[in-house]
């Protein structure tokens, strides 16, 4: 394990923000963090880095000036231009000039921002904000690369050219974090874990978490009734509807007509969370 | 009622010699929830302020429930901005009593699910909740139109479904929805898309039409440095999904000649909804399917 956690806690004026998270990333792995605002992502990327005091588990990760992170905030200052921004981080990083120059000018490049040299922080948009932090923190080319919501905020153009900041910093060899709320964001990592209030929902492949994803799902034209309203949901036109049972030969009685279909990783995370909230109020008949 | 609840026809302004927003047409019908596509300074919100009466049109015309855009159209709209429009230090209570004070509708009350927040300011809240409270106040008035900025933006899937279920039965109701969003899972929940670039519309209608014929390549190496540095010396991009390479806007001929050398398995596939809309913002094609 070069960049990882085993059982990982962290609790915080007595609540427990973060519970049992075990993962191992190797160099040259994307590994994400998926959840809504609240569900322990931050916390967890700042506790892997070292950010975070722990209260159970274990952290393990290379020396400080090999890891780069990148705060939700983006780490940039405002009242440095773009380039003095990178200045300052190569300095930080004891990069001698030519190499900090040579690195920022293909980096800068790659993410579109050749233009924007001379601007303000404080003066760049949130996507182009957000492209310098993660240069700032990629500057240095890191064994671990920690980027918390790099995407958030960005329009899918300028989230193109993130993209290919971190495949670069990927295939150059890092093992690379990073967070999101956006499930189609989420689909691009390697390994992914879905949290929600600091516990693990769900982890594996993307595939792997469609794949485990348990009982039924059938697409339904009318809105599912009783009981079956508390496990379906609207999606586009028709509504989702789960059952827990494995192999159910038709519809849940008194239920409109519907069919039967494969769950995408948008089903299976409201699944995940669907079956944790089941097994959570009624510890006795856990979702199958 | 009849015909469109927004129709705009070649909704046209300018700021300066800057067009923000140049020949935009668009009808949104009773019971549809459309979605506004596209990059920033693309102009969706100044489609936005025009639809709220906030600016005028420099040329074409624009009209609400049939007439133009005024303090009156303005109390058959609810419109949720992506900052939410919450005042930060009042309680829920208080927002919703403040809001519909304005609105002239009657007395209002928080749902079940909200009256334990009762007496915490907004700010306090987490942003799911603020969200949910948003929602509550947009729609308190049972507006004919919803105008949401990336409405579900911030919070856990299954919430985001629920508030989808929200959005919904508005328009069952006979609402028109208008969602502006970067995020491609919400595009998905509209029944059809305009996508704006440069201040017009380059593509417009269904999911499966916008993405239309448009492939990707997708690339699989063990030495995947070795296929990413081939690929871009070659002057294509190429970004991560998993352990693969997806190289959008190229063939699978282009691609195999700029890997001679590399081991690497290719293969072409779909583009999906966001490849699609990188790759009409940047040429700015037009690529309009059926609307």
């Amino acid at each position: 394990m070069s960049w990882g956690a085993r059982h990982l806690s962290v609790e915080l004026g007595g609540h427990r923000v973060l519970d049992d998270l075990s993962l191992d990333v190797a160099p040259g792995r994307i590994v994400g963090l998926v959840g809504g605002d609240g569900a322990g992502k931050s916390t967890a990327l700042r506790s892997l880095v070292g950010l975070v005091r722990v209260s159970a588990g274990l952290v393990e990760m290379p020396a400080r000036h090999r890891l780069g992170y990148m705060p939700a905030s983006s780490g940039s200052y405002p009242d440095l231009t773009v380039d003095e921004n990178l200045a300052f981080v190569a300095a930080a990083y004891g990069l001698g000039a030519s190499t900090a120059h040579e690195r920022a000018d293909r980096l800068l490049e790659r993410a579109g921002l050749v233009d924007a040299r001379s601007r303000l922080g404080g003066q760049l948009s949130g996507g182009m904000r957000q492209k310098l932090g993660v240069i700032m923190a990629m500057l240095h080319e890191p064994d671990v690369l920690v980027l918390d919501e790099p995407t958030t905020g960005v329009d899918p153009v300028s989230r193109a050219e993130l993209w290919r900041l971190i495949t670069r910093a990927a295939a150059d060899g890092a093992a690379v974090g990073f967070s999101t709320t956006y499930l189609d964001e989420a689909s691009r990592a390697a390994e992914l874990y879905v949290l929600e209030a600091g516990r693990v929902l769900a982890s594996g492949s993307p595939a792997g978490i469609v794949a485990a994803t348990p009982g039924t799902l059938w697409s339904v034209r009318e809105r599912p009734h009783g009981e079956s309203s508390t496990r379906s949901w609207r999606r586009g036109r028709e509504w989702r509807l789960w059952q827990p049972a494995r192999g159910e030969p038709g519809m849940p009685p008194g239920e409109a007509e519907g069919e039967r279909v494969e769950p995408d990783l948008q089903d299976a995370v409201i699944v995940a969370a669907l079956a944790h909230r089941a097994e959570s109020s009624s510890p006795s008949q856990g979702a199958a | 009622m009849n015909g469109p609840l927004v129709r705009a026809v070649d909704l046209t302004r300018r700021f300066g010699s800057h067009l923000a927003v140049d020949h935009v047409s668009l009808d949104l019908h009773p019971g549809e929830v459309v979605g506004l596509l596209g990059a920033n300074g693309a102009g969706k919100t100044t489609v936005i302020r025009l639809l709220l009466g906030l600016l005028r049109p420099s040329a074409g015309s624009i009209s609400l429930f049939g007439e133009s855009p005024s303090r009156r159209t303005r109390r058959r709209l609810g419109y949720v901005p992506q900052s939410l429009g919450l005042y930060g230090d009042l309680t829920p209570l208080e927002n919703l009593q403040f809001a519909h004070q304005a609105f002239g509708t009657g007395p209002v009350t928080l749902p079940d699910t909200l009256s334990s927040m009762g007496d915490v300011p907004v700010a306090d809240l987490p942003l799911g909740v603020q969200r949910r409270i948003a929602f509550v106040q947009a729609l308190a008035h049972e507006p004919d139109l919803l105008v949401l900025d990336e409405p579900t933006s911030g919070v856990d899937a299954l919430a985001a479904a629920r508030l989808w279920e929200t959005m919904r039965d508005r328009a069952d109701a006979g609402a028109g929805v208008l969602v502006t969003t970067h995020q491609m899972e919400e595009a998905e929940q509209c029944d059809r898309l305009l996508v704006m670039a440069s201040g017009g519309v380059v593509a417009a209608g269904s999911v499966d039409e916008i993405v239309g014929a448009e492939r990707v390549v997708v690339v699989a190496a063990d030495d995947w440095t070795a296929a990413l540095d081939a690929i871009e010396t070659a002057g294509m991009f190429a970004a991560i999904v998993g352990t693969t390479l997806r190289v959008p806007a190229t063939s699978l001929a282009d691609v195999r000649a700029a890997l001679a050398g590399v081991r690497a398995e290719t293969r072409e596939t779909a583009a999906t909804l966001e490849e699609r809309f990188v790759q009409i913002s940047r040429t700015g094609s037009a690529a309009t399917g059926a609307s």
